[in-house]
């Protein structure tokens, strides 16, 4: 199975019928270890954490609005480099993953909007601005749209994926371009709470309860991932005997369910 | 613990249309994204099985 004993054959995972039964041991404990850290998140950011001295409670936003715009970019950062792969080595595996992500990113990329314009209106007093990093995050909105529009078009696989990798690849150029929009624009949006330079410019316990509900955010999008994939490998593999054989497929009794 | 009653949790100091807005649909289209997973799968799953019964019938039924 592997070359070596030292490192792993990383093309023996990326075969979809080894990936189908690793995704499948996976995903439970992510979604359990998700759920953990959001309610461990929830209870930090709406229980223990104190009201803001500018904001009040309006501040507690920020606990689904933060982790939601890190997932919205980091999953297209993602689908970025499954494609880069795709295109490189032509794995089957790289096109079905990019595919996967899509719809949780462009979900992300909603709820950081629809947080944001919530936080707003009491804040700015505008449920909506055209500034730099409003706009760079709509237009990431619209690139997975896009994404998931162009591949669902072609129904041939492989021209899908290809084209589907082209606009993951050529899009992420604005997911720096939102990180450093508060930077290097004046913009309405405040600067990052968080920063890898500086220490945070937020209270500890706050800082918890946002990064706790980050990581239950990446584990959300893992374990769902890894199930839809799961489906993708199912469709794409189903004229392969393995996937006949699976016993969720099987049937011997001669019924269909 | 924060609060001193529910009441005064659900007003969130008066912005509960704002925070409750943001968490509630945040929460809701995360429930609706995996029920939609958990349906993709079943109704491939549900193809497959009924392309197998197909392939297995005896050749007369399917004259």
């Amino acid at each position: 199975m592997t070359t070596s004993r030292t490192s792993i054959n990383w093309f023996y995972y990326a075969a979809p019928q080894t990936f189908y039964g690793l995704a499948a041991k996976l995903w439970p404990w992510c979604a359990a270890l998700g759920t953990l850290l959001g309610l461990a998140g929830l209870w930090l950011g709406f229980a223990v954490a104190p009201t803001d001295f500018q904001q009040g409670e309006g501040y507690r936003i920020i606990f689904v609005h933060v982790p939601a715009s890190w997932m919205s970019m980091v999953i297209y950062l993602a689908m970025a480099f499954w494609s880069v792969l795709g295109l490189t080595f032509n794995t089957r595996l790289a096109g079905m993953m990019t595919r996967a992500l899509a719809p949780t990113g462009a979900l992300f990329a909603f709820l950081s909007l629809w947080t944001g314009a919530l936080w707003g209106k009491p804040m700015w007093g505008a449920w909506w601005v055209w500034d730099a990093r409003l706009t760079s995050e709509l237009i990431l909105f619209f690139l997975y749209l896009g994404y998931i529009a162009l591949t669902s078009a072609i129904d041939d696989t492989r021209r899908s994926d290809r084209a589907g990798a082209l606009i993951a690849i050529v899009g992420a150029i604005n997911v720096p371009i939102i990180y450093f929009s508060v930077k290097w624009w004046n913009t309405l949006h405040q600067g990052a709470s968080v920063s890898v330079t500086q220490a945070p410019s937020m209270a500890q316990i706050m800082l918890w309860s946002m990064l706790l509900m980050a990581l239950a955010f990446w584990a959300y999008t893992v374990a769902l991932v890894l199930y839809r994939v799961r489906t993708l490998i199912l469709q794409r593999e189903s004229h392969t005997a393995w996937v006949q054989a699976l016993p969720e497929v099987a049937n011997t009794t001669g019924a269909a369910a | 613990m924060r609060w001193d009653s529910w009441s005064q949790f659900w007003a969130m100091g008066g912005y509960a249309v704002y925070v409750w807005g943001s968490v509630g649909v945040t929460a809701a289209l995360m429930a609706v994204e995996v029920w939609q997973a958990g349906a993709a799968r079943r109704a491939v799953l549900t193809q497959l099985r009924a392309e197998q019964a197909v392939a297995q019938l005896p050749v007369e039924e399917l004259m």
